[in-house]
């Protein structure tokens, strides 16, 4: 049964770039018809179970596995005792130790869920259950199991975090009105649905991974270096990924095991992380807290921002969450002072969540501005406004687009800001206080060079192909809506090939920098190859446009046509065809002229070396939203329930405005459980993470989420892409906790500071 | 691989004589038992799978009394038209518990049993100590994470909550649960934890619950079921409440008052001390204010919990005034 037509679309137009084409790989997967990673029908696979340290820090002393080998189905146990042979693999930025072993199994336990030991056996069933069996032996170290643990440092400071202009302090204490107060944020998890795992084969010195990757190129180098064998020895398979959210990034230290597993066996092994496991296998967003002063004069002019920020990181890595990441931008400011740092507990190192450092910094600064509205008793709106900024002043470079102001004023006006009394606990509904609040959020524009090759083929198809991915936010149906409108075919002609690393390269799927790399590509590629075949049919010997003496020739709905409408026409297929040829092949990079070495290649479709900040050019580039928030908190019982929601949106250009809208929105639900729910709870005595599940771990669901009305703002921004967007993936989360905690505020005139915002805060 | 057995049994006495092994487990919906099976908690020998047997999945509301078979799905009880009239607390408890989902599985018999969220209770691979699942073991979640634990019925060997909703609206209205050779009051049914928190209910081997009976009452039929959390839907509760009001008929006067508490204790509880505060009596605010407050008697915070000791009054409140025409 088809439930959703394929490529369904309202008009010529939605098949454009800006068009809004439902979802290409939609129906493959609400009919189940995607395969993913643990999916893949792979023959004579076995089953590989972890098992993760109960303790928070020591060394393990001795396995005892004997139980275990001997149990139904068990083929290999490895423990910290195994030398896989494995290398360390180069960082982000493709700085790599010499001579550094890997241990994915570790003997040093650094943290309560660090994996220690791999059962693999015939089945998952037979594994699990002899993992069980397993028994290790610990001489135990004292632990700090969080940032609040007294035998916490104050943490280090990262001198490359620290942000001044002016003189803040001075300016500070010469203002005649000051608030300070201190934020935190717990630990969260990016519970996407798909949990992580992998499957693992090799044919010889080949290998296969089958893995949910937001970046297959990057990933696959990981596994290169960790087995010391050629990149192209390595493949990356990730056509589909149920949400990655920033933990799909890289590969990790279970697909080291797995694979090595696969290796020692000589067949091929499936890792599945359980839920439980997900909580320790990676880091989520780190806890954080942060102090922000803010000084003003009394007519609401911001004089000064000091903000000192410190979030969790493991002991083994420096890892900043970067809460000083959207203090310095949001507002027009002239004595600044931010300063970060890093306190280490047993925990695994944190990683990126979906807005990382502008999140938690959001939560801070956006609180912060409406404790100052208040103390001047003026309205949030308006102190914002009042404080624009004009330009980047931490670059003091000029904004390349900056429609804040306008997301603020058509936001507000959606919304009905006007109506809206300024006095806390003034508004309610019987038993529920009412109230509103706003919060602002931002992402850098990050750009990176990107691959794709087309194809055209004898049969009428277009192919698109690359290694970037696409884990929900759109990047087939784009990259088809892209590569139509460049080659002058019919959206319906375009299949779309991605999610390979032997695919051509790409940027990574995170920082948002996705989408306007690879449809620049794309882009590029696509008028290549309509160049291309243009050239050819006004050249080649056997082509009837060879006489008709034209310049150039049109293509548009798969036809190529001379463009006074005179002479021949014929579809893309029939002009192969009279060619002689099968299909014509284009590849094209957006990598400069004098970086197209393999080895330049190399670096930039596998590390950030080629990454552009949103500073690096002439202007300062961001996206930029205002969410406005109604909530209802129960007055005896303390619940909060977001109850509508309005938010404006500066992107640029959208590709696809359907798309986005869901990129949005998606953001947004996990900024409300960030605002209401999501809190990792860690047990002080031992530095586990107790609520390691769906059923303990909330986010939110269907009805915790209100109407949402999203309006796009932007204005296309050609510095920062190719064709105009801004990146869309993350901004959506960033500023909805702070605009929450501030409804909060409006309704209860309690001021919450810590999130989540629970309902015993409230009572 | 774990092995264990699989039977199905096609009659009543099968089941009974099957669940008279030690290591044996009855199966009905599974919502209960294979997440516990997951979580290494509940390893049974021998699945007896009782979800066949004929005639167990009964509804019948009659004049005196309800009777819903232990094989009836939850969803099935919190729509059946009767059950939503004559016992609303009935139907709200079990449509606000949670989800579509599950409530299309899980069955009336296996949601009474259905054990506690502790999560140390439900991670033996890592807390050792749990007199729940090893009787002198100790308890872990003493100086642990206890925002979700009970401050009712507790005691120094465990503290977990009891996380239904269903048999906290059944021991409000004197429901019994019949196990076949004989029939005990819901009320009765769940044990409190004492210094033996492995036993839960007075459930024997080889018993096997065939269903419940809920007499009715004008109590019942005015009856509502608040569940108080911070997700909308889909979490256990933080406190919950079924109250059912009588009032004579001059419509002032309590004449009969029916509280239970979820969410706060270890086992569905049955709030006497509030009902007598308030029968005979005209529900003012200051009326239901006092006597809300002696829900709590006895009660004794560990930690993160100590909330409920406040959050659970202002339900019954909220429970009573809606109730009474006061809201």
């Amino acid at each position: 049964m088809t439930i959703i037509e394929p490529r369904k679309h309202g008009s010529a137009a939605d098949g454009r770039v800006g068009g809004r084409l439902s979802r290409f790989e939609g129906e493959l997967k609400i009919t189940g018809n995607a395969t993913y990673a643990l999916e893949y029908p792979v023959e004579n696979v076995a089953h590989a179970v972890l098992v993760q340290s109960t303790i928070a820090a020591g060394r393990v002393v001795s396995v005892d596995a004997s139980k275990a080998l001997a149990a139904p189905g068990v083929l290999l146990v490895l423990t910290p005792e195994d030398d896989l042979g494995l290398m360390t693999a180069a960082d982000w930025f493709g700085n790599r130790p010499e001579n550094q072993p890997f241990h994915p199994l570790p003997k040093v336990v650094r943290y309560n869920g660090e994996s220690i030991v791999a059962v693999i056996a015939e089945s998952r069933e037979q594994a699990g259950e002899a993992a069980k069996l397993i028994r290790i032996t610990y001489e135990e170290a004292p632990a700090v199991a969080d940032m609040d643990d007294p035998k916490a440092s104050e943490g280090k400071l990262l001198d490359a975090m620290t942000v001044e202009w002016g003189d803040a302090e001075k300016a500070l204490a010469a203002s005649p009105v000051r608030i300070e107060a201190e934020y935190r944020t717990p630990r969260e998890y990016h519970v996407a649905m798909e949990p992580h795992g992998l499957t693992a084969g090799w044919d010889g010195e080949q290998l296969t991974v089958w893995e949910p990757s937001q970046w297959t190129h990057g990933m696959a180098r990981n596994y290169a270096e960790w087995f010391g064998i050629p990149l192209d020895n390595v493949r990356i398979v990730s056509p589909f990924i149920g949400g990655g959210f920033g933990s799909k990034g890289v590969a990790l230290p279970y697909g080291a095991v797995a694979v090595a597993a696969a290796k020692k066996l000589g067949r091929p092994v499936r890792l599945a992380v359980t839920r439980p496991q997900n909580f320790t296998s990676y880091g989520g967003r780190a806890a954080t807290r942060q102090t922000i002063s803010l000084g003003a004069s009394k007519d609401g002019v911001l004089l000064a921002i000091v903000h000192r920020g410190a979030s969790e990181t493991s002991v083994y890595m420096d890892y900043p969450e970067q809460t000083g990441a959207a203090t310095p931008i949001l507002y027009k400011v002239e004595n600044f002072s931010s300063q970060s740092r890093v306190v280490p507990v047993n925990a695994v190192t944190p990683g990126a969540l979906r807005g990382p450092g502008k999140n938690p910094s959001a939560y801070g600064i956006e609180s912060a501005i409406e404790e100052l509205a208040y103390k001047l008793a003026m309205d949030p709106l308006e102190l914002r406004l009042k404080n624009y900024a004009d330009h980047d002043y931490q670059s003091g470079k000029p904004w390349s687009t900056r429609r804040l102001r306008e997301a603020l004023t058509e936001g507000a006006e959606a919304f009905g800001w006007a109506r809206r009394s300024h006095e806390p606990r003034s508004m309610r509904d019987g038993k529920s206080l009412i109230g509103w609040g706003i919060g602002c959020g931002t992402f850098p524009v990050i750009r990176a060079p990107s691959s794709a090759m087309i194809r055209v083929l004898k049969n009428g198809r277009v192919e698109v192909v690359s290694g970037a991915i696409d884990m929900g936010q759109g990047t087939y149906t784009i990259l088809a809506q892209t590569a139509a409108e460049a080659l002058g075919v019919s959206i319906e002609q375009v299949d779309v090939v991605l999610g390979d690393s032997r695919l051509p390269g790409s940027a990574i799927a995170g920082g948002s920098m996705l989408a306007g790399s690879i449809t620049g590509a794309v882009h590029k590629t696509a008028n290549a190859a309509r160049e291309e075949i243009i050239g050819l049919a006004l050249n080649d010997p056997n082509s009837p446009f060879r006489d008709t003496g034209a310049n150039t020739l049109v293509v548009s709905e798969g036809r190529i046509s001379v463009a006074s409408g005179d002479g021949p026409s014929m579809t893309l297929p029939e002009l192969l065809s009279v060619l002689g040829r099968d299909e014509l092949e284009v590849t094209r990079n957006t990598l400069p002229d004098d970086a197209q070495s393999a080895s330049d290649r190399m670096n930039a479709w596998t590390s950030m070396g080629r990454v552009q900040g949103p500073t690096m050019g002439d202007t300062s580039m961001h996206s930029w939203c205002a969410h406005f928030v109604e909530v209802r908190v129960d007055e005896d019982f303390g619940t909060v329930r977001v109850s509508r929601m309005v938010s404006a949106f500066d992107c640029g250009r959208l590709y696809n405005p359907k798309m986005v809208e869901s990129q949005w929105r998606g953001g947004i639900i996990m900024g409300i459980g960030q605002a209401l729910l999501e809190e990792g709870l860690v047990d002080p005595r031992n530095a586990r993470t107790i609520n390691n599940n769906v059923g303990d771990y909330l986010v939110p669901t269907n009805s915790d989420i209100p109407d949402i009305q999203v309006i796009s703002v932007g204005v296309p921004d050609y510095e920062a892409s190719a064709l105009g967007g801004k990146g869309v993936g993350e901004v959506g989360i960033v500023g909805v906790a702070p605009a929450i905690a501030n409804a909060v505020f409006h309704a209860t005139g309690k001021r919450v500071r810590d999130l989540p915002i629970t309902l015993e805060k409230l009572m | 691989m774990r092995d264990f057995s699989y039977t199905r049994a096609t009659t009543i006495e099968d089941a009974r004589q099957a669940a008279l092994q030690a290591g044996s487990a009855i199966l009905a919906g599974g919502t209960t038992l294979l997440d516990l099976a997951k979580c290494g908690v509940n390893e049974p020998d021998e699945l007896i799978d009782i979800s066949h047997i004929r005639g167990l999945d009964g509804i019948s509301v009659g004049e005196s009394e309800a009777s819903i078979g232990a094989l009836a799905k939850m969803s099935a009880v919190a729509d059946h038209p009767l059950i939503l009239k004559v016992y609303p607390a009935v139907a709200q408890s079990l449509s606000l518990a949670a989800s579509q989902q599950l409530r299309n599985m899980a069955t009336i018999g296996g949601n009474l049993l259905q054990r506690t969220r502790c999560p140390y209770f439900r991670d033996p691979a890592t807390f050792s100590a749990c007199n729940k699942r090893e009787p002198g073991s100790g308890c872990s979640a003493l100086g642990g994470v206890t925002r979700n634990h009970a401050v009712l019925g507790t005691s120094e060997s465990c503290i977990a909550t009891y996380p239904g909703d269903l048999a906290v609206a059944l021991v409000a209205f004197d429901a019994v649960v019949d196990l076949g050779s004989r029939s005990v009051p819901v009320e009765e049914f769940f044990l409190e934890p004492g210094d033996r928190p492995e036993r839960e209910t007075v459930i024997a081997p080889g018993e096997v619950i065939i269903g419940i009976s809920i007499p009715a009452s004008a109590a019942a039929r005015n009856s509502t079921y608040l569940k108080v959390r911070d997700r909308q839907s889909y979490e256990f509760a933080a406190a919950s409440v079924a109250v059912g009001l009588e009032l004579e008929a001059d419509g002032r006067i309590v004449k009969d008052v029916r509280i239970a508490l979820g969410g706060v204790a270890t086992k569905p509880w049955r709030a006497r001390a509030v009902e007598q505060a308030l029968v005979g009596k005209a529900l003012t605010e200051e009326v239901i204010l006092s006597a809300a407050r002696l829900s709590m008697e006895g009660a004794v915070a560990h930690g993160g919990n100590h909330y409920k000791i406040e959050l659970a009054p202002r339900v019954v409140a909220r429970a009573l005034r809606t109730l009474g025409g006061l809201a």
